[in-house]
């Protein structure tokens, strides 16, 4: 026996008041218990105290000794044993409430001493006349197989578990379901799985016509439950599937978030065997208004909705198109709801709604919030960017935001303005002259590298360009890097097109870049422009002054195979985070399945590479998050995930370090660009081809061959930016090693 | 599926805390509070970190906080979250710190109850009122039979009701409850209006009734087959879970049995033909930079026999507002400097009429030159016998076994709070 605490305190009183003779004292002096329990306190030295009070009529007073017993029975496992017996004598009283508590809380101890006693008691209940005892005793089948599988399959428990499913009671049959589920889940996720494994739930066509009456008829939980296993049927033919979405399609009323979701991906999936147009049609039609509706929900529900919006949206891009006015943003909406409905809206954009859309982000850009207001304002300039006729009402609409001088909406207003000069290039240049006198005002690295790219890119236009890039000549090695490459960039641009005028700029730019910068990039950068200027002007212009491939936006933000996959996991974590179930759920055996997966497709590279990494950042903070030892000193944010908050987080980015060093699209891009033309213009001109394979992989759209042989050694170095319209961009610092090694 | 289930308050301190599987120890708590509670840039409602995932809402003064382990079904999860906290307000009245504490044992009983092994159960209201009370129940030989009868309805096909009820006088009301959104443009036009709908009823009937609900003749629900331009659209609608969702969805009957006392029968969103009961025209004018003068008169726009009652207007005032001259004729304004609003409320106003606000407000001199954002005013309102929407209950038929008569009340109600809001 355990060593009695010391006979004062609050133990010893509590003791003392277990073991009363009145009824009531007791009763109090347990709910007292509870409440230190809950608090932290260790009460586990009372457990013989309370134990004492386990057989009792008061019902009350069995659930309280009963969450005292769950919650040490894994610490006293000697002293569950006494509480045995009057479990198993519960499991026969008259009272089927009391039946059921008892074989539920049996199944929650967790004590392997005592699940051996558990069988016999389990049998009973799975064949008891009350429903409420059954469906009881079928999710202990599962909290059973959770902690011994054999037991569950030596005793016969799973097949009774599939004669349930035909129960006459929804219920029974919903929890059933959720227990054979839970089940086939743990016997798949260990390694040794074989398809014959006890454990495995395959849901066959009988099973199915008995899921689907039981849906109609069962409660909205046991709904869902059923509707994620209707998801894992294989429909035989094309009747079937057409048959489960009719029958499906009614539980879109329900007012449970959660079921029409469910029902939503039940949906999404069985559609992929329906031929006939017109019930396609039907289907989508319908699907329409139930996701409207769930905007009404509360935000957090409304979050995951959008969420899974934008997946239906990238599959199925007309859904809502009618739908837009109700994404608009409520002023008091929470963040979260608002960022990702600017981003439905821009999905939704087109030339109809374009009008109601900008006046809509023009009010945004004057909020309070300054993240919100960057990102209405990147949504201007991505409208900008995917509707053609709009692009100049968007560009008069930024005009109007610079005016207001706001520091940081002119920043994020230069940064815009540079992505349309990208796509319709010439075609703004009256804009230039405004662009430059708010030249002081920016103090971001991106806003200056970009008003530096639209200088350079217009060098031949604008009068004073050299004197505008000899400010930042000037203060060349107080810049930030990036916009020390565009810098050098720039006046290289400037010397190629005024070459009489601009050779003394280039001259310092070049000395000063080479001799005082300390990043080896932008050294490196230097040396190629000066050798390429010195070799061969003419190819220095095919290289620097080359054309651009114009810009869009990209429809899916994940890879087409992944968002199959995620559309079959609607309304999961993995389809609001937009990523694989394996980068967030640790099961020991990720990674090279996943990612092999992913690199089958051919044109799933970028996706794949980008999968790799979460799949080991995963890993790391997996690691780094113990939460057996001492989780309270754990105060940094370690791991990663897809939630913004982390990514600002310091910790956070570093572990994304991998995707993204360098903020500037267009700068590597560009340079990319050049080492495209180069190798279209003036093919091994120069001797170092591997330097434009190397860039030629951050322009793999363009050049896919090229970047092919690229993929696996840039490992880490590509990552995509899901809403920024530039392709990916290469991590320089990698490949410049290797250039190094050609000078 | 939910691996625990926890409560916190606002310091981050465990007021519930319990583990429906074991994959974990309660010291994950402590990593909740760090990474949200402690964090004052909390932007996201999950938070995952390795494979754990937090899901909180918060209410009040809490954090109700659901872990889980796997890939879960984040729409069901936070759904919970909701269904628990309307249980809780049902139960106590309120969902605050004071009210956990206070009952922590029913809410111990309860959580267990509503999940086993982390799978949601039935978490009807009425169904646990009848089990889960805050007197202790006595287990004897009567309360057995008693108890199958509950278990019998808690797992049956009609989960939500008793077979035995019975009322001397079979009554049923029915509610029909409108919430207008509305945004309006600084220049006075509608950039969204609709209507959230909900049908809530009481329902005091004997037996085992089946009933039938008819609304508006002209009613299109399910846009597709437009042409009609006085009739009401639904753009969509949900329903109880008792309501045969087949039916309906086959001939667009709505039939149902439904549970005894009060519950929601039907949500419904329309977008088409919103009747905007309040019309509000503000004019702000900034006058240098020491002056801002407000001119907002707001007209009904209603029936003469109806009226608005508690209407409330939130006018924004900008944040170096230093006093506030008021004017009204109807109603009290106030400044309320906490929120940078000036609080005009109206306790009644009668159809087809109008009141004006004017005042003035002076504001300090500031150093920064910082622009106004000019949020949105915000208007508070009930309507009674109004429905936005112009939907309208045409019958409700209830058939029974030992055919009785019933009495049915309908009443309207339309109705704002937060989500009506007009830009200037």
């Amino acid at each position: 026996m355990s060593i009695r605490a010391p006979r004062k305190g609050e133990n010893y009183e509590l003791s003392v008041d277990l073991n009363s003779e009145y009824r009531e004292k007791r009763k109090d002096a347990i709910k007292r218990t509870i409440a230190s329990m809950t608090v932290g306190k260790d009460v586990s030295g009372l457990f013989p105290d309370v134990l004492k009070n386990m057989q009792t009529d008061d019902l009350e007073q069995k659930k309280l000794v009963y969450l005292y017993l769950m919650n040490y029975a894994k610490t006293q496992p000697e002293l569950v044993i006494l509480a045995v017996n009057t479990f198993v004598k519960d499991t026969d009283d008259p009272n089927p409430l009391v039946r059921a508590l008892a074989i539920r809380t049996m199944g929650c101890l967790r004590a392997e001493k005592i699940i051996d006693y558990l069988c016999d008691p389990l049998q009973k209940c799975l064949r008891d006349e009350n429903p409420y005892v059954r469906k009881t005793a079928a999710l202990c089948v599962a909290k059973i197989y959770d902690l011994k599988p054999e037991l569950v399959i030596d005793n016969g428990f799973l097949d009774q578990l599939h004669e349930m499913i035909a129960d006459s009671n929804p219920m029974v049959v919903a929890n059933t379901v959720a227990a054979l589920s839970d089940i086939h889940v743990s016997a798949t996720s260990q390694p040794s799985t074989s398809s014959s494994d006890p454990g495995i739930f395959s849901i066959t066509t009988s099973i199915l016509n008995k899921l689907l009456i039981a849906l109609n008829e069962c409660s909205e939980w046991g709904r869902v439950a059923i509707l994620n296993a209707l998801a894992r049927y294989v429909a035989q033919d094309e009747k079937e599937s057409e048959h489960i979405c009719e029958r499906v399609v009614p539980q879109f009323q329900h007012v449970n978030g959660s079921v029409v979701l469910a029902a939503v991906k039940v949906i999404m999936i069985h559609m992929r065997g329906v031929r006939r147009e017109e019930l396609l049609k039907q289907l989508i039609r319908k699907m329409a208004p139930p996701l409207v509706t769930l905007l009404s929900s509360p935000p957090e529900v409304q979050w995951v909705a959008l969420r899974n919006i934008n997946l239906l949206l990238q599959k199925q891009p007309d859904i809502l198109s009618n739908e837009m006015r109700v994404f608009f943003c409520k002023y008091n909406d929470p963040l979260y709801v608002k960022v990702e409905k600017l981003d439905i809206m821009v999905r939704l954009a087109s030339e109809k709604n374009v009008d109601a859309l900008l006046s809509e982000l023009r009010e945004y850009a004057s909020e309070v919030d300054v993240d919100f207001v960057r990102k209405s304002i990147k949504a201007i300039g991505q409208t900008a960017v995917k509707i053609d006729v709009a692009a100049e009402r968007c560009v008069n609409v930024l005009l109007d935001l610079i005016a207001t001088r706001v520091s940081y909406v002119v920043q994020e207003a230069v940064v815009v303005m540079k992505d349309i000069f990208r796509k319709y290039p010439s075609t703004y240049e009256g804009v230039i002259p405004t662009l430059c006198a708010n030249l002081d005002e920016l103090d971001e690295p991106e806003a200056k590298a970009s008003l530096i790219w639209i200088i350079g890119e217009y060098a031949n236009k604008i009068d004073n360009a050299d004197e505008l890039l000899g400010i930042f000549v000037d203060s060349f090695t107080e810049e930030s890097y990036p916009v020390q490459l565009q810098t050098l960039t720039a006046v290289v641009k400037l010397f190629l097109n005024k070459p009489d005028s601009a050779q003394g700029i280039v001259q310092r730019v070049l000395t000063t870049a080479t001799k005082d910068c300390d990043s080896p990039d932008v050294r490196d950068r230097a040396y190629i422009y000066w050798r390429l200027l010195s070799t061969d002007p003419g190819a220095a212009k095919a290289v620097v002054l080359a054309h651009r491939p114009p810009i869009s936006i990209p429809r899916t933000t994940v890879s087409p195979a992944l968002l199959e996959e995620l559309l079959g996991e609607i309304s999961s974590l993995a389809s609001v985070y937009h990523k694989p179930e394996e980068t967030f759920v640790g099961r020991g055996r990720i990674g090279a399945d996943a990612v092999r997966k992913g690199t089958d497709l051919s044109d799933d590279r970028f996706s794949a590479q980008k999968a790799l990494q979460t799949v080991v950042a995963g890993q790391q903070a997996e690691n780094l998050l113990d939460f057996d030892d001492a989780p309270a000193e754990d105060g940094q944010p370690s791991g990663l995930a897809a939630t913004e908050v982390l990514s600002q987080t310091p910790a956070a980015a570093n572990l994304l370090a991998g995707t993204s060093t360098n903020p500037l699209d267009d700068l590597v891009s560009i340079f990319g660009g050049g080492g495209a033309g180069m190798s279209a213009g003036a093919p091994g001109g120069f001797g170092f081809g591997g330097a434009q394979a190397g860039f030629g992989s951050g322009m793999s759209p363009v050049t896919p061959s090229l970047a092919a042989p690229m993929a696996g050694l840039s490992l880490g170095g590509l990552g995509q930016t899901p809403t920024t319209p530039a392709p990916p961009q290469p991590q320089p610092q990698s490949q410049q090693d290797d250039l190094l090694g050609l000078f | 599926m939910i691996s625990a289930f926890f409560i916190f308050n606002q310091k981050g301190e465990v007021l519930i805390s319990r583990l429906y599987r074991t994959d974990f120890k309660r010291s994950i708590a402590d990593v909740f509070r760090i990474q949200v509670v402690s964090n004052s840039d909390v932007r996201s409602p999950i938070i995952t970190l390795g494979s754990t995932s937090f899901f909180h809402v918060r209410i009040n003064n809490l954090y109700v906080v659901a872990v889980t382990k796997n890939n879960a079904n984040a729409a069901l999860v936070f759904e919970f979250c909701y269904r628990f906290i309307n249980i809780a307000k049902s139960y106590f009245g309120k969902i605050d710190e004071e009210s956990v504490k206070n009952n922590f044992v029913l809410i111990y009983e309860l959580i267990d109850e509503i999940s086993d092994f982390g799978y949601p159960q039935n978490s009807e209201i009425d169904t646990l009122k009848s089990y889960i009370t805050t007197e202790s129940v006595v287990s004897s030989a009567i309360a057995a039979e008693e108890s199958s009868k509950i278990t019998t309805q808690a797992t049956g096909a009609t989960s939500w009701r008793r077979g035995d009820v019975k009322y001397k006088k079979n009554e049923a009301f029915v509610d029909v409850v409108e919430t207008v959104n509305l945004s309006m443009s600084a220049k006075g036009t509608v950039l969204r209006a609709d209507v959230d709908g909900h049908i809530q009823m009481r329902a005091y009937l004997s037996g085992t009734p089946e009933c039938k609900f008819g609304l508006n003749d002209k009613l299109v629900i399910d846009k597709g087959d437009r042409g009609i331009s006085d009739a009401v659209e639904l753009d969509d609608c949900r329903f109880h879970q008792c309501v045969r969702l087949h039916d309906f969805d086959a001939t667009r009957t709505i039939s149902f049995i439904p549970p005894d006392g009060e519950f929601e029968l039907m949500r419904y969103r329309s977008t088409s033909n919103v009747k905007l009961p309040l019309r509000i025209i503000p004019s702000v004018t900034e006058i240098g930079t020491s002056q801002v003068a407000y001119t907002v008169t707001v007209k009904a726009n209603f029936n003469n026999k109806l009226s608005a009652t508690n209407v409330v207007l939130r006018i924004p005032t900008p944040l170096n507002t230093t006093t506030v001259e008021c004017k009204v004729a109807t109603g009290k304004a106030k400044y309320v400097p906490a929120e940078n609003v000036i609080v005009w409320k109206i306790p009644r106003i009668q159809g087809g009429s109008e009141c004006t606000f004017t005042g003035t407000a002076s504001l300090t001199i500031t150093t920064t030159r910082q622009v106004w954002a000019r949020p949105p005013i915000d208007v508070d309102f009930q309507v009674l016998m109004f429905t936005a929407s112009g939907l309208i209950v045409r019958f409700l038929k209830v058939f029974e076994k030992s055919n009785y008569q019933s009495v049915k009340w309908v009443r309207y109600l339309t109705k704002a709070s937060g989500t009506y809001q007009i830009r200037f």
